[in-house]
């Protein structure tokens, strides 16, 4: 060993532990520089900086006209500039959210009405409407629209926040699926036990909790019964596993059909809707502006990470995966590591289905279809080693973040969903590529 | 060999380079073979042997330098191209795959005919191998059935059966026992008639000056010299290993053996072990020997709760303990070395520091959560006092040279501060230096009271390391040698012989 082998070394692990950072980073650069467009300012503020424009422009003793579109952004639009217009003193002469017809009749009404039109606040999509130079004294050059700018489609806030929140459910069962292939195993089930608890905790609270009228203790246990019986689902893959040496391939597979069939038959197919409003705001909701499952994912996997990290149950995990019996010979129990491993797999992929069944506000048999198979694409992109003993959690949602992130890509630039399949498919095809490269590479 | 030497060498290694990211593990090496020649490589672990044949076999590419066989240059750019150059490679790790038989394995991507292998064929031609070896392996058994001696016959004989003029064979031996090294040199002998030219790696000194005619010597990826065996003494060949002169191979101290510590009686398991009952004392070393499958192994496993026992008992200090899990042991104070590092000692991808915290994260642990630092210190002490050469902590076990591996496993149950250490081949593939560190540790536990089984098949380590030898066959002890003064290999051989 000479003088330059720890920083090599520590410069190539900066590099295993980093390099799928740099791919996620790299991916957002590029789908940045593609989606490039000029964007027009949306909702409130820009609202509010229209109207400012206008009394900047033309003193506060104006009568403005707000048009913009049926929206959520535009209604934010409306108010914003309605609130702003009648703080400055300026007279609204009318808003409306709709079509052009719609501006077109609100701009006769006034005018009947007597009122004047000085300006028109406009989004910078109503500004394009023709409707204006119908009327005398007010044509097109008396709109003010936000001044547009150039930005990635890509990199917009709510883009960015839709990825993390459809990234989140698949992140949050990788965390299950990441532990279980660190022991060299894999689970299968998930997908369908993403159904099993949608299912379970919606017939829950339909028939103990009372439906649509469920008290939050009553829904908020009706969830857990979801996750509960994943959580022995995963016991019962890990009693298959450690008990009688199945093969976690087989004995998940078996799982994944078992748990699908039941599903169906506890919903008779369909899907149940007799939940309460608070059970939509789990998936739905949102707390300090983000939506709540990215909340979820973030605290789980920062507890994974530490779990994993720094605590003996991580690393016996990692010590089972990389050689059991050396880890059995050295006192590691290793049947209740790996039973628990799978338990909570399980667990977590309830957790994933409450969280998907909340977004859609349904119990629904039928979730949950091919998720095992995204779930294992992002442990594996996020170099977790089948072979057991490697992998980070923090890699893992790297790893379901670039997935999210290249589909995402995808269908701003419109790429077909075959096409998608594709590209996704060559996607994990390189990360095990570049890992088993990256492993040659080394010395023994 | 050395009267018809002819003047083109059948293999000339010159120069050769190769380095790995931070390591430099060849610089400017070279070698000589003649046809019917046993050349020994020499060198302590980490010397650079393992990477020069792995150069041979066209598992490497050099980064310099050039292979001539008989004189013509060649380049092994794969396995197969180093087997049609005629050079065949037993590796010191297996490359047999489990699940299949021996002879299966021998003719492993050669069977012959198109769709359906020619079973009954290749069936009987490795039954003639093994015959010719004069080795009774059974054929029809998956190889992970066999023992760690069957398997490397196995191994030797999957090269014989490869026309191959090289024979290049890394710790043939290591797996041995003395009747089984015999036979092996007489089929190398046999080989030598044949013209075929022999690098022969191994630890055991005694094996070296018994077979080969040349010696080589490496260390730290450079060539030392090289000298015929003949003219070579046991004293200057470590001393060219190591780099500076050893005064005693075996350092045994005598020392107080106090009050029996363990106790093991009756114990029994299948054909493997049948009521074996002895005693350990405080500070003593017992050497258990005996033929390979003679059940020293699976005692210790027993002992140590790693498999299943079927009767008798294990008591410490007196006490009777119930062992029925390596958790068990460990907590009643009995530590395994085994036998494979590799597959039982280490978990090859994980650090060395998480290796060494697996059986000690409760005591460096609080609420479930380990204490880096306090491990991280703990294993910093043992990296100094073991003298165990790493790069940095987190350096992953698979990295280390095999006497490094074995220091790591060493440090991992000295952490314990067990009562009852058995070291199962504790030097197996460990080259003369850090042996010679293991034997002084192995007396200082002694000196501090510990009781110590140590299990060899070396014979010479076994009479210079023990304080009482016992011998086994078929799963039974056979004799007890309390007088260590008057002992002889031969005394030993004849109770292990049944």
């Amino acid at each position: 060993m000479d003088a330059t082998a720890p920083k090599t070394q520590l410069g190539k692990n900066l590099f295993n532990d980093y390099g799928m950072v740099f791919v996620l980073l790299l991916l957002v650069v590029v789908l940045s520089a593609l989606t490039l467009k000029e964007q027009s300012p949306e909702g409130e503020e820009a609202g509010r900086i229209v109207a400012e424009r206008i009394i900047a422009e033309q003193g506060a003793n104006v009568s403005v006209m707000v048009v913009a579109e049926s929206t959520p952004v535009d209604e934010a639009f409306v108010r914003g500039a309605v609130a702003a217009l009648e703080t400055a003193g300026a007279t609204i002469a009318g808003s409306v959210n709709g079509k052009p017809t719609d501006a077109r009749v609100a701009i006769e009404k006034a005018l009947a009405e007597g009122k004047t039109i000085d300006a028109v606040a406009a989004t910078g999509d109503t500004v394009e409407w023709t409707i204006y130079d119908r009327f005398d004294g007010i044509g097109s050059d008396k709109c003010v629209s936000p001044v547009p700018y150039t930005w990635p489609t890509f990199a917009k806030l709510d883009n960015l926040l839709s990825v993390a929140n459809q990234t989140a459910i698949y992140a949050i069962i990788a965390i299950g699926m990441t532990m279980v292939i660190i022991t060299a195993g894999i689970d299968l089930s998930v997908g369908s036990l993403v159904a099993l608890a949608s299912v379970t905790a919606a017939i829950a609270i339909r028939d103990f909790g009372g439906g649509e009228n469920a008290s939050m203790a009553m829904m908020l246990a009706g969830c857990t019964a979801g996750i509960i019986v994943c959580g022995l689902a995963g016991l019962f893959n890990g009693a298959m596993i450690t008990r009688f040496g199945i093969p976690p391939f087989i004995a998940t597979l078996a799982m994944m059909m078992m748990a699908k069939g039941l599903s169906l038959r506890l919903a008779v197919g369909e899907s149940i809707s007799e939940v309460p409003d608070s059970f939509k705001w789990i998936g739905g909701g949102t707390t300090l502006g983000l939506p709540n499952p990215v909340i979820l994912m973030i605290v789980l996997y920062a507890v994974a990470h530490f779990v994993m990290s720094s605590t003996i149950f991580g690393r016996y995990v990692y010590a089972v995966g990389g050689n059991a019996e050396a880890a059995r010979l050295s006192g590691v129990a290793v049947k209740p590591v790996t039973l628990t491993v799978y338990t909570l797999c399980g667990a977590l992929a309830g957790l994933g289905g409450i969280v998907q069944s909340s977004k859609l506000g349904t119990g629904d048999p039928k979730l949950g279809l091919m998720y095992e198979l995204d779930v294992i694409a992002a442990v594996v992109v996020g170099g977790t080693s089948l072979m057991g003993g490697e992998g980070r959690i923090f890699g893992t949602l790297i790893g379901a973040f670039i997935i999210a992130v290249i589909k995402n890509g995808m269908n701003l630039m419109d790429v077909g969903s075959y096409d998608q399949q594709i590209v996704l498919g060559a996607v994990v095809l390189v990360a095990v590529l570049v890992d088993t490269i990256k492993r040659k590479g080394g010395r023994g | 060999m050395a009267n018809k030497q002819p003047n083109v060498p059948l293999l000339q290694m010159s120069g050769i380079e190769k380095s790995f990211p931070g390591v430099r593990a060849l610089s400017g090496v070279s070698l000589k073979l003649h046809k019917g020649e046993v050349l020994a490589l020499m060198g302590e672990n980490g010397a650079g042997k393992s990477t020069l044949i792995k150069t041979l076999g066209g598992a490497h590419q050099p980064d310099a330098g050039t292979i001539c066989i008989d004189g013509q240059p060649v380049k092994l750019s794969s396995p197969t191209a180093a087997i049609q150059a005629g050079i065949g490679v037993i590796y010191q790790e297996f490359n047999l795959i489990p699940a299949l038989t021996a002879w299966e394995n021998i003719f492993l991507g050669r069977e012959k005919s198109g769709v359906f292998v020619a079973r009954k064929e290749e069936r009987r031609k490795a039954a003639e191998l093994f015959r010719s070896l004069g080795v009774d392996i059974p054929l029809d058994v998956p190889c992970r059935q066999l023992s760690v001696a069957q398997q490397q016959l196995v191994e030797i004989a999957k090269a014989l059966s490869q026309d191959v003029n090289i024979l290049v064979m890394d710790e043939p031996s290591a797996a041995l026992v003395p009747q089984e090294v015999e036979k092996l040199f007489a089929i190398i002998r046999d080989l030598q008639k044949r013209g075929i030219g022999i690098v022969y790696i191994s630890h055991r000194l005694d094996e070296i000056f018994e077979i080969a005619n040349t010696i080589t010597v490496l260390r730290d990826g450079k060539y030392v010299g090289d000298a015929p065996a003949t003219e070579m003494t046991r004293q200057k060949m470590i001393e060219m290993m190591v780099g500076r002169s050893i005064e005693n191979e075996f350092p045994k101290q005598a020392t107080q053996r106090g009050d029996v510590r363990l106790s093991v009686d009756g114990l029994s398991r299948g054909t493997s072990a049948r009521n074996v009952s002895f005693d350990v004392r405080r500070g003593e070393v017992l050497g258990l020997t005996g033929l390979m499958g003679a059940g020293r192994t699976e005692t210790a496993r027993l002992i140590f709760g790693a498999d299943k026992l079927e009767a008798g008992t294990i008591s410490l200090d007196g006490k009777t303990l119930n062992i029925r899990s390596p958790q068990d042991a460990i907590k009643a104070g009995i530590c395994l070395l085994t036998e494979d590092r590799k597959t039982q000692g280490l978990v090859l991808c994980r650090s060395v520091r998480e290796n060494f915290g697996l059986p000690n994260l409760k005591e460096l642990s609080t609420a479930g959560i380990v204490n880096k630092p306090k491990e991280r210190e703990a294993f910093g002490r043992y990296v100094d006092s073991l003298s165990i050469r790493i790069p940095f902590q987190e350096q992953l076990a698979k990295n280390l040279s095999g006497g490094n591996q074995q220091k790591v496993v060493l440090a991992k149950w000295l952490q314990q501060n067990a009562e009852v250490l058995i070291f199962d081949e504790p030097t197996r593939g460990i080259d003369v230096g850090a042996k010679h560190e293991i034997y002084q540790l192995i007396n200082q536990l002694a000196a501090n009271g510990k009781a110590i089984i140590m299990i060899s098949s070396e014979l010479p380590e076994v009479i210079g390391m023990s304080d009482r030898i016992l011998v086994m066959h078929e799963g039974r002890v056979t004799g007890e040698i309390t007088d260590m003064s008057s002992v002889t290999q031969e005394q030993i051989m004849e109770l292990a012989i049944g």
